[in-house]
């Protein structure tokens, strides 16, 4: 069985493409390959990189169903790719703080309702 | 503007098909219009309603959010939140009439009471030794065997009281704790969710007599670790009448939608047609079907209006899966953003 919780690095691989610079941290145009992931992340994360007005292009695939990962790639209009990832990173956990506080706050209003009636 | 709005927060239905399926309100595609990502708007659109709550049900609204990220969290319920469920059987005795390897499927789909948080996964190394630990497993034991009830009155047919012991059912299930267990987490902390699940049937002289080890798994692995019976959403539908529906008509729009939908109001001694509670709305088109009324009536769903229902299977309350789902996701985001500044710093070091 996989342990989902796994911390330690090395599901995060990086492909260049069409590249001038040496360094895939400056390039604008990266596919990263994110191991043991799937369209849940895949897609919330495309949204969250789409979402910013650097970015010319941002898409993921699943190569095969039989591999356990997704090819995300992102072209930017200048920035650095990773910068962009990292940001939709950034962003999508800000997010899901929010709603996590949002939905807490809730719940407990609505118990309390509950309580009183 | 009105109508760039509209193909940005509705999803229409129309006769013969559904417009404005796809998200799009992502920078660039609209002229003079801002959809860059901002926190500010986020936090200020967002919301979450609830509907109802019991013990094993939840259903609420969350309004403001993308379907990329509120699928995320429907995922993540269905497949990633950890639960224990029975993994290996150990087989001493089975004169059933039912095969050692259907009764060890069945045992596994069976929903165990245990919080899977205040337990470790276990190891693929270890399966070596089948033992496990106290933070890793639970033990269950099943030892029964059926008997002729010397009690049962002489005109009985009914195997229940001809037999004792007729139905294995999950109340037959022993908890064995391992290590100390036991001072940890009380003397009864584990058992079956349901005590009457029937595991088999077995008549005099039968007897089953197995051990069972629950693990700490997801749904992805296999669907017995889902902690959810269910767990889905739909868009809030959008009614609009275009104009007054009054008299016959009125009745007839009535009818075209469920029950409570519409409500038929008398205005100056005349019946109007009213949109009272789009939320039971079912989302047919059976009003298109009607020509005098197919022009009078506008069918939406509101693209960023989740109507959440969870069933749990019962080991975690509903809200406590919802909870777990989103430190899930936000969990996954923080270990890419741990593993791109690593993979950053190996770049600037060579």
């Amino acid at each position: 069985m996989t342990d989902p919780d796994n911390k330690s690095s090395g599901r995060l691989g990086v492909v260049q493409t069409a590249q001038t610079t040496d360094n895939w941290d400056k390039s604008d145009c990266v596919t990263f390959v994110m191991h043991n992931e799937d369209h849940t992340l895949g897609n919330a994360l495309r949204y969250m990189v789409m979402k910013d007005p650097d970015v010319e292009f941002c898409g993921y695939s699943v190569p095969h169903p039989t591999e356990n990962r997704i090819n995300f790639r992102i072209q930017t209009k200048g920035a650095p790719a990773g910068d962009v990832f990292g940001k939709g990173l950034a962003n999508l956990s800000e997010v899901c703080d929010h709603i996590q506080q949002t939905f807490k706050d809730t719940i407990q209003k609505f118990k309390e309702g509950m309580d009183t009636q | 503007m009105a109508h760039v709005e509209d193909m940005k927060t509705r999803v229409r239905l129309l006769e013969h098909g559904v417009d404005n399926v796809h998200s799009s309100s992502f920078p660039g595609n609209y002229v003079g219009s801002d959809d860059s990502w901002s926190m500010d708007k986020f936090t200020k659109n967002f919301r979450i309603d609830v509907i109802s709550l019991t013990h094993s049900e939840l259903e609420f609204d969350m309004v403001g959010v993308d379907p990329a990220v509120a699928n995320a969290f429907r995922r993540i319920l269905l497949a990633e939140v950890p639960t224990m469920a029975i993994e290996k059987v150990s087989i001493f005795n089975n004169t059933s009439i039912i095969q050692d390897e259907i009764l060890a499927h069945r045992l596994g789909l069976i929903p165990i009471k245990a919080d899977p948080r205040i337990f470790e996964y276990r190891e693929e190394v270890n399966t070596g030794d089948e033992t496990g630990t106290g933070e890793d497993t639970i033990e269950f034991q099943l030892k029964v065997k059926c008997t002729k009830n010397p009690n049962a009155s002489k005109d009985a047919t009914d195997p229940d009281e001809l037999y004792k012991n007729a139905k294995v059912t999950t109340e037959h299930f022993k908890w064995i704790p391992l290590e100390n267990q036991e001072e940890t987490y009380g003397p009864k902390a584990f058992a079956p969710v349901n005590k009457d699940i029937l595991i088999a049937k077995l008549r005099p002289g039968q007897e089953i007599d197995l051990k069972m080890h629950c693990v700490k798994g997801i749904g992805k692995d296999h669907a017995k670790f889902s902690p959810v019976a269910t767990a889905s959403y739909r868009l809030m539908p959008e009614i609009i009448l275009n104009e007054d529906i009054t008299g016959e008509r009125a009745k007839k729009l009535q009818q075209c939608f469920s029950s409570g939908v519409i409500d038929v109001e008398k205005r100056n001694g005349v019946p109007v047609a009213v949109v009272a509670c789009p939320r039971r709305d079912t989302c047919g088109r059976e009003v298109f079907s009607h020509d005098d009324l197919k022009d009078c009536v506008k069918l939406n769903r509101i693209r960023d209006h989740f109507i959440f229902s969870v069933e749990s299977t019962g080991a975690l309350r509903p809200e406590v899966l919802v909870s777990e789902a989103i430190n899930i996701l936000k969990s996954k985001c923080k270990t890419f953003q741990q593993d791109l500044d690593m993979l950053g710093n190996q770049n600037t070091d060579t």
